[in-house]
């Protein structure tokens, strides 16, 4: 068990240096979008992974917080960290309502039911006249953190994003191994037996849900920020594909795999660019062959191999 | 200890090639990027055409001879924003890269505006349709190339009137683009002296049977139906009015619609049908001379607008270079516009014409009829002319746009 949590530590200390040194090799700009999309895919991954729930409307709540945090940004002028906050709430607050009709249900019906409410936060933010339909809120304004600190350099708020999503990360890692934790992955295993322990599990799930829906809120109202930008594509069913994706390429249930699956999508998104058609087609293989090589996803198998809990 | 090490090194090494970077930033070449839809919807209107147009520019321009090197890269921004900005984020900072082109997709083409803007480069904006570009969002760093919504609104509903089309229902997208069109275009059907006979909201997106619709509004008995939509929703449209004979009661007039669209419906289905483009590449010698340098190297299409607008803008950007000099135009893209907007433009796509202080460049448009199979006598052959609209009433007027760079 000490063994265990001392891998642990190495892998957060490995994960916290890759943070830091990441902008002096690759573009900050890129590598605020992997975090951004690595918080995403680990708020979904507390879902999936924990509590077996696979939400497939998770771009609502990521789509909403961008919307959120651009135009209360834009329009009111509020200072990043607020703007952000107001983010994750709205993606809560719409979670709550979600998550409330949703847990009701389970497996496929479940997918299914948080896709059909996706879809209508889809609809509204085509026609809503706030979100600027096709063409998105844009010109964002970074704005100052805290009313102080100007965010207009890449660097600066490049270290806004790395708290952002460390501090996330580190939140999600807490709930999981918490005892709160212990009762979703009960949930997960068998629901009936944990019903039978004295669990109100509807209470349990609906909490892991409006968790996950305010980090993904955050997620997207950072990335809002990064790119001075919130359009369709963060409400577009196809995000909430691509962060399915991300959670089953990094390793499903663990801590470091969404992580690791956002960094790859990403970057084929990225480096694959002046390659124009082979984009989907690469995520298409790659998808294919991590179904059929390695289905416990990259970390999964890693964490196999060396027989830790990554 | 581990991680302050990493980190030192990690900023040590990106220093340490700072030198070489800024060393050879001397002589470095002029870089351009094309940044299109490579694989998604709008493929067939930029894509791999845009790209063979570019190169085309460079070449006749003979940058080679002239002493100024000049690169080209490609990109995928895959119809998403952040995607679309990140791309040419990279290619200002890390890349080098001083004009971005192409970029069809409003909403990917008003991000990459603005980081042109923020970055000091230059933004060539061909591809995409909303006028906001050259109206509330401009920049001294974008100019607009080939069309926008107003000029398609305002060519095919007021030339259309003046063709003899003076009664209109139109199938309107049910999204804030689609009424944009539809208001725009009703308007100009009206101050022509058309009567608007009514419309129809079809659900967006998603809409794939349009036959009710069609018959709606050939019921109403409407000279032109106006399809208020774009994409697939336009080509849907057209193809079922061919099947149900709607456009042999009515003409079709299309809002936004390409060559490349009326290619793939094929004349049968598009016949009849009504539309804006700036350019044809059978329109006069000069086209058909470009469209034949360019030919070889766009696997037989023939390029539309937004394609050839490509060429038409980076021939300019390199005339401007010229001017100027490389190193000023690489250090200072507002710089680079202006220069482009103080000199006349012409070339073999559009002829002469003219930037805007705006940064909007001004070409006649034309409105075309698609021509019967029997009428068509080559490949590629689409087109008759009906109307021209010269190139001063065919954009909105400077001071209805309220673009920031001009005082009101």
């Amino acid at each position: 068990m000490r063994g265990q949590r001392n891998t642990q530590i190495i892998a957060f200390l490995i994960l916290i240096a890759l943070v830091i040194a990441a902008p002096g090799m690759l573009y900050p700009v890129f590598v605020m979008k992997v975090l951004c999309f690595a918080l995403f895919a680990s708020a979904f991954n507390l879902l999936i992974g924990y509590v077996g729930l696979l939400s497939f409307g998770h771009a609502a709540f990521f789509g909403l917080g961008a919307y959120a945090t651009a135009w209360t940004a834009k329009n009111w002028g509020l200072t990043p960290e607020i703007a952000i906050l107001l983010g994750g709430v709205s993606g809560a607050a719409l979670g709550t309502v979600f998550g409330w009709l949703a847990i009701r249900r389970q497996g496929l019906y479940f997918a299914m039911i948080t896709l059909a409410l996706a879809q209508m936060v889809y609809f509204f933010c085509v026609e809503a006249p706030f979100t600027g339909g096709e063409d998105g809120i844009q010109q964002v304004p970074r704005g100052k953190l805290f009313g102080v600190f100007s965010l207009a350099n890449d660097m600066s708020i490049y270290w806004l994003v790395a708290v952002i999503f460390l501090a996330g990360f580190f939140l999600l890692n807490r709930v999981v191994h918490s005892p709160f934790g212990q009762v979703l992955k009960a949930i997960r295993e068998n629901e009936p037996r944990a019903t039978s322990l004295g669990y109100r599990t509807d209470s349990y799930k609906l909490i892991a849900f409006i968790l996950s829906t305010f980090i993904a809120g955050i997620a997207g109202g950072t990335k809002s920020l990064v790119f001075g930008i919130a359009t369709l594509t963060d409400v577009h069913w196809s995000m909430s594909g691509e962060v399915v994706l991300m959670t089953l390429l990094g390793g499903l249930g663990t801590i470091f795999g969404p992580v690791m699956g956002a960094l790859v999508v990403t970057t084929m998104e990225n480096y694959l660019a002046p390659f124009g058609a082979w984009v989907t087609v690469t995520q298409g293989l790659i998808f294919i062959a991590c179904v059929l090589a390695f289905r416990r996803g990259i970390i999964g198998e890693i964490g196999a191999k060396l027989k830790l809990a990554l | 200890m581990t991680l302050t090490r990493r980190g030192l090194l990690g900023t040590a090494a990106a220093t340490s090639l700072l030198p070489l970077a800024r060393a050879r930033a001397a002589d470095a070449p002029i870089k351009i990027g094309v940044l299109g839809d490579m694989s998604g919807m709008y493929r067939d209107l930029s894509g791999p055409v845009s790209v063979a147009c570019a190169k085309q520019a460079v070449a006749d321009f003979g940058a080679a001879g002239k002493g100024i090197p000049v690169e080209i890269l490609v990109g995928d921004h895959q119809n998403k924003p952040d995607i679309g900005a990140g791309v040419a984020g990279q290619w200002f900072d890390r890349d080098g890269v001083d004009l971005v082109v192409d970029v069809p997709n409003s909403s990917v083409a008003l991000a990459v505006s603005n980081v042109g803007h923020l970055k000091n480069k230059v933004v060539i904006a061909c591809g995409p349709g909303t006028a906001d570009l050259t109206g509330p969002q401009c920049t001294p760093n974008t100019i607009h190339w080939s069309f926008d919504t107003w000029m398609l609104a305002h060519s095919t509903g007021g030339a259309m009137v003046k063709a003899g089309g003076d009664t209109w229902f139109f199938i309107t997208a049910d999204y804030a683009f689609g009424h944009a069109m539809q208001r725009d275009t009703a308007n100009f059907v009206k101050e022509a002296g058309g009567k608007v006979l009514g419309n129809v909201d079809t659900p967006f997106p998603g809409t794939t049977d349009f036959s009710s619709f069609l018959l709606q509004a050939q019921s109403t008995g409407a000279k032109v139906i106006g399809l208020a939509n774009a994409g697939s929703d336009t080509v849907n449209c057209i193809k079922q009015a061919a099947e149900f004979g709607v456009n042999k009661s009515a003409r079709l007039a299309g809002l936004l619609v390409f060559i490349s669209d009326v290619h793939a419906l094929g004349l049968q289905n598009a016949q009849g049908l009504v539309l804006t483009e700036t350019f044809y590449w059978d329109l006069n010698e000069r086209t058909r001379a470009f469209t034949q340098r360019v030919l070889p190297n766009t696997g037989g299409a023939r390029p539309g607008m937004g394609q050839a607008g490509v060429y038409g803008g980076v021939l300019q950007y390199l005339k401007a270079v010229e001017k100027i000099g490389v190193a000023a135009a690489k250090a200072s893209g507002a710089a680079t516009v202006a220069q482009m907007k103080a000199m006349p433009t012409d070339d073999d796509a559009f002829g002469p014409g003219s930037i805007r202080a705006d940064g909007r460049a001004l070409h006649p448009a034309y409105l075309f009829e698609v021509k019967s199979p029997a009428e068509s006598k080559a490949p590629w052959d689409y087109y008759k002319l009906l109307a021209t609209t010269p190139a001063d009433e065919a954009f909105r007027p400077l001071k209805d746009g309220h673009c920031p760079l001009i005082p009101a």
